[in-house]
């Protein structure tokens, strides 16, 4: 049984550290090096060439500080604090019943430094676009306090040969307690980025966690028409693991809800409710989901990590599964039909 | 006769040169750190010979190179420094940055050079140095 936990929008990343508070998205990892293990949703809608990003920070307790890095698509043209209710009446939408509340952050980062593009407060987050290549965002990161995980170069690397654009979330638990921010809260983060095709960072999930540490996500995505996705989640073959929980048409009622958040009144009058469930080991999330919503069913290899990006080919139908199927029934089924054809008992035996 | 002699003293000088030519003397290794690995992540040096480590941090994290027996790593592994560099096995590098330590092994036989920061050896950063009887 799945507990949904709400918190938003994309691709979360979380790396870093430095209290223990948990998080939101993906690896956080607590100054004694343990990883807080928290499910993740995000929200990523796309229309008319803008996608938005919600996502979370829940205050999970204790003092100091901590954030994440969310890799991004594209440099936000406003990042501002999301509706209170976007993701949860997603969640409700999709798993209706006794919902509980969770989201999802990440973590922080930046470099030697990367370029800031833009800063700003949101209740008691600090949130900082950085624009640099991953030794850049690192360094950034370390050099404000943030502790990365081992992995973090390499997955920096990943995602800054791509996307140069983070978004680092600093997250002061000793002002949200001032705040009066009970543990479990939230702070929704909702960003509108400008790009061809939206694309939701997967890999930045497993930040932190060992090789066989578990992953945990659920992602909605609301976009004009049904999207394709690389990889296609549910597909045999061609999932890496993913699973398709939900896809439909979305309800006028969500959609009316949706609208009627704070930031949301972009929400079209129709569009495709599309929610993907994350459930890997961190060692095989190595790539991100690629979203083709312009109809031409042709998702990007190299926004989801693949080759020829990286040495992972991109997931491809078992034809030869298929065509192994094939002729074993061209074989099977005839013999199959003589056999259903022929007398009970079947040839006498010679000489009997 | 005299040829003789003469081929003696050839065979001999090329011997010595043959023999200075191995002598150990200073040597020097050039270690990578690049994704939180080491590259070379074996090695061999000579007995009683100084060898300078370059130790080269392409990350933009910080890592450790800590060289030694299995009781040494036993104590890193539950320590509490936050940075090292006063002995010359024991070595912090900065993010992109690059340190260098010259050590003489004076007993053969294999050893280990990890990074002990929190996860690092987790994730891979151990190496084997083999110091050559």
């Amino acid at each position: 049984m799945r507990r949904p936990l709400l918190s938003l929008l994309a691709a979360t990343a979380a790396l870093l550290v430095g209290a223990a508070p948990a998080l939101a998205c993906g690896g956080l990892i607590g100054p004694n090096g343990a990883v807080n293990l928290l499910r993740t949703t995000t929200f990523a809608g796309y229309h008319d060439g803008v996608e938005h990003y919600v996502t979370a920070f829940e205050f999970a307790g204790g003092g100091g500080a901590f954030g994440s890095i969310t890799p991004l698509p594209g440099i936000p043209t406003s990042v501002e604090r999301g509706g209170d209710w976007t993701l949860q009446r997603l969640v409700r939408e999709t798993d209706p019943p006794d919902l509980r509340l969770a989201f999802a952050e990440a973590a922080a980062g930046s470099a030697d430094e990367a370029e800031v593009l833009l800063e700003t407060r949101i209740d008691a987050l600090d949130i900082t676009i950085l624009r640099g290549g991953g030794d850049e965002v690192g360094l950034w990161a370390k050099n404000h306090g943030f502790r990365l995980p081992p992995d973090a170069p390499e997955v920096l690397d990943f995602y800054a040969d791509r996307s140069p654009i983070f978004m680092a979330a600093a997250f002061d638990a000793d002002a949200a307690a001032d705040r009066g921010q009970a543990i479990g809260d939230g702070t929704p983060v909702h960003l509108t980025i400008p790009t061809d095709n939206p694309w939701v960072p997967l890999r930045i999930l497993g930040l932190g966690k060992a090789a066989g540490e578990r992953v945990d996500a659920d992602v909605y995505l609301l976009t004009d028409i049904e999207p394709a996705m690389l990889p296609s989640p549910g597909a045999f073959g061609r999932s890496e693991g993913l699973q398709l929980d939900h896809s439909a048409p979305a309800s006028e009622a969500l959609l009316a809800d949706l609208r009627s958040d704070a930031g949301m009144e972009w929400v079209p009058d129709e569009a495709w409710l599309t929610k993907v469930v994350v459930d890997a080991r961190a060692g095989d999330l190595v790539f991100d989901l690629a979203i083709d919503a312009s109809g031409a069913n042709r998702p990007s290899a190299i926004d989801a990590g693949y080759a020829p990006f990286t040495d992972r080919p991109v997931p491809r139908a078992p034809v030869a599964l298929y065509l192994l199927a094939a002729a074993t029934a061209i074989v099977l089924v005839p013999l199959a039909l003589v056999r259903a054809g022929r007398p009970a008992g079947g040839r006498p035996l010679a000489g009997a | 006769m005299f040829r003789r002699s003469w081929s003696t003293f050839a065979v001999l000088v090329l011997a010595a040169t043959a023999i200075v030519g191995c002598a150990p003397g200073p040597r020097e290794i050039t270690i990578t750190i690049r994704h939180s690995a080491f590259e070379p992540q074996r090695i061999t040096v000579p007995r009683n010979v100084p060898v300078t480590f370059v130790l080269v941090n392409e990350d933009p994290i910080d890592h450790e190179w800590l060289v030694g027996d299995a009781e040494f790593h036993a104590l890193h592994r539950t320590g509490t420094h936050a940075a090292h560099g006063h002995a010359a096995n024991e070595i912090t590098i900065p993010a992109l940055e690059t340190a260098t330590t010259t050590i003489t092994f004076d007993e053969p036989g294999s050893v280990a050079f990890i990074c002990h920061l929190p996860g690092h050896e987790a994730y891979g950063m151990v190496g084997v140095l083999t110091v050559e009887g």
